[in-house]
């Protein structure tokens, strides 16, 4: 058991290496100073205090995801759909923040809770459809994206748009309903506890709880759990209403924080960003901040790279799309962990 | 309302949905062959951008459409090969390595956009060139339909045949029966001798050629540009209309047509005013239902062989 994971945490180190690596030598074929650019890329996060902080900023989301998809992928469910979930929660809550005057807290409380129905209920119908019909998951949740996109889009463009702001946003929200931004200049603000409250849920969610634990064992064998008395349709249900919220809750967080009005016009892209991020904490909880700090820092660092050389930021798509491929390669540097087995194997038998 | 059956049964509709679906007809069929064989391409939209992508930078310099094409055709078929090395060499899960190739392909040809034109959003600053559309004899003749039917973009017949050739590969030849028999059960494919991952990969490759054509269409048919992910979700519309249409290739047909139904009758309607948000999520509504149906009935076939076996 120590092993694999010793071995699986080499592994990722060494996709993430070689992805690195890939990374240099584009940067080298096509800079005019491929070393600064490098290193801007690799240190520009913490070159200043407002870098650092946009780092953290960028992070923030990707946790929400990262957690959203993980407990899906805990259940074995594809989830597709945390970028719709996310994209609709953002919507909710902006509703809420322009359309109710409410106290305070209060409002900021209600914007999150609608955040997280709307984000759950989107979650709810690929889950619904896999557990009562067994139609795909996959598929459904990528369709439903572009639904929650049109059906927010809708609601937006039709509602709550501001005719007197030049681009198509809405309102401005109420001040009521932000999220404080707690260390000015920077706009760190408040859904970084809530992103820390998610995980510390997640974690006691999948490995304190009934349902969790329900939940894990649906994920190793469904028909095993199935025969062992878990009602595994339900847990396929809760696992993508789970999710869903979420996702939906990472929505209203960027949206009260930072926006303070609604201007996208497209899915943002960290429904993607939540499958990466799962992938590289193998869906654990308590290793989602672990990756979406890396995720995140790479990305800032690519932005100010961006910024300061004659690279661009997309760079880091291309790295982005190795260590996926790598860090899921079952049989990538398979031929070390079958040499480690046999030699502790063999340790083993001398033993005995 | 009177307004709209004026639009919809008005010949520039007729042609405007025939335009529409192409690039969505091309990867739906790219969508069937490769799910035929067991395996999901999701990696469509990257490919299809790709391809885009080679087909404007190559016909720019090498001043002709269809080496564009071509050169755009075989880079999204490498880029479906790639896919395949990963997934069913390395084990790489395939959803996981679909997904790959979309951010490789929106990153890497935005990268190579301005690595080649100095620009990160469009390639306006390239000459490439755009193929030619087709008069077809005769039909071109015929009142209304003509009009319809007639002066597409070459691709737009190339998909149409496709149809018919996909069918024909897939029902009339050894391969289409060794390819159907991996994706129906690869072990029991594997038993009577068929090399299932030899068959994927190819089923992988044509599912890249067919995204490459489509592909090509969006850069040099649709518009005589490239700009960033310019795909739009259209790799991913091409897997509803497969779902949608049963996985046939003329059951893809037809839900691809309804696809660019919506999508071209949602452009009319943004002039009179109508939310074309709604027009615009009824396909994928009806794709969730089609799916959800499809998905019953397979089951109700399982659950009656099951009795009776």
């Amino acid at each position: 058991m120590k092993r694999d994971m010793l071995f699986e945490f080499g592994r990722t180190l060494v996709a993430i290496g070689l992805a690195l690596l890939l990374g240099f030598i584009i940067t080298y074929l096509v800079s005019e100073n491929p070393g600064e650019a490098f290193s801007t890329f690799l240190l520009g996060p913490l070159s200043s205090v407002r870098r650092f902080s946009t780092f953290i900023e960028t992070v923030i989301p990707l946790i929400f995801t990262g957690l959203a998809v993980s407990i899906v992928f805990q259940a074995s469910q594809f989830n597709i759909g945390a970028e719709g979930q996310f994209f609709f929660g953002a919507v909710a809550a902006t509703f809420v923040g322009v359309a109710l005057d409410l106290p305070p807290v209060i409002h900021v409380l209600v914007a999150l809770l609608a955040a997280a129905v709307a984000g759950g209920f989107a979650g709810y119908i690929p889950g619904i459809l896999k557990a009562r019909w067994d139609a795909s998951e996959l598929v459904s949740s990528l369709m439903l994206n572009y639904v929650f996109l049109r059906l927010g889009l809708y609601i937006i463009n039709y509602h709550l748009r501001d005719p007197n702001a030049g681009a198509m946003v809405s309102y401005p929200l109420k001040e009521t309903a932000w999220l404080p931004q707690f260390l000015p200049p920077t706009r760190l603000h408040w859904g970084l506890a809530l992103a820390v409250l998610a995980i510390i849920f997640c974690y006691y969610f999948l490995y304190r709880t009934r349902w969790g634990y329900a939940l894990r064992m649906t994920g190793l064998n469904l028909s095993f759990s199935g025969y062992s008395g878990i009602n595994t349709a339900s847990v396929i249900v809760y696992s993508q209403i789970v999710g869903g919220a979420i996702a939906g809750l990472g929505g209203a967080s960027e949206l009260l924080g930072i926006y303070r009005r609604f201007q996208w016009q497209m899915l943002p892209g960290y429904g993607f960003d939540g499958i990466i991020i799962a992938i590289l904490a193998r869906n654990n909880p308590l290793l989602v901040p672990v990756a979406a700090l890396f995720l995140g820092y790479l990305r800032t660092g690519a932005d100010i790279m961006a910024r300061m050389t004659d690279v661009t930021s997309e760079m880091v798509a291309v790295i982005q799309a190795i260590m996926i491929l790598l860090v899921t390669a079952q049989a990538f540097l398979a031929g070390v962990r079958h040499r480690m087995v046999v030699r502790g194997a063999k340790a083993h038998a001398k033993l005995d | 309302m009177q307004n709209l059956i004026e639009i919809i049964f008005s010949v520039s509709f007729g042609y405007a949905v025939l335009r529409v679906m192409t690039p969505i007809l091309f990867a739906a069929l790219g969508a069937v062959v490769s799910d035929q064989a067991g395996v999901i391409n999701i990696g469509l939209e990257g490919m299809m951008l790709t391809s885009a992508f080679t087909g404007v930078v190559v016909s720019a310099y090498t001043e002709s459409a269809w080496l564009g094409l071509a050169a755009g055709v075989v880079a999204a078929t490498l880029m479906a090969l790639l896919m395949g090395y990963f997934s069913l060499k390395l084990k790489t899960d395939i959803i996981l390595a679909g997904i790959a190739m979309n951010l490789l392909a929106s990153g890497g040809t935005v990268f190579l956009l301005y690595v080649i034109a100095h620009d990160k959003g469009v390639s306006s600053s390239l000459a490439s060139k755009v193929l030619p559309q087709l008069e077809l004899p005769i039909i071109k003749d015929i009142p209304v339909l003509g009009a319809i039917l007639s002066n597409h973009n070459v691709l737009t017949y190339i998909a149409l045949l496709s149809v018919i050739v996909v069918y024909y590969f897939l029902y009339r030849t050894p391969l289409g029966l060794r390819l159907r028999a991996v994706g129906e059960n690869a072990h029991a494919a594997e038993s009577v001798g068929v090399g299932v991952h030899r068959v994927q990969f190819i089923a992988l490759a044509i599912s890249g050629m067919l995204a490459g054509f489509g592909g090509a269409h969006l850069s040099m048919g649709y518009v005589s540009w490239f700009s960033r992910d310019m795909t739009a979700g259209r790799g991913f519309i091409g897997l509803a209309a497969e779902a949608l249409g049963g996985r046939t290739p003329f059951g893809t047909l037809v839900a691809s047509l309804f696809f660019g139904f919506a999508d071209a009758l949602s452009n009319y309607l943004q002039s009179l005013r109508v939310p074309s948000e709604f027009v615009q999520m009824i396909p994928y509504l009806a794709t969730v239902l089609g799916l959800a149906i499809y998905a019953q009935r397979q089951r109700a076939k399982k659950a009656l062989l099951s009795k009776k076996g």
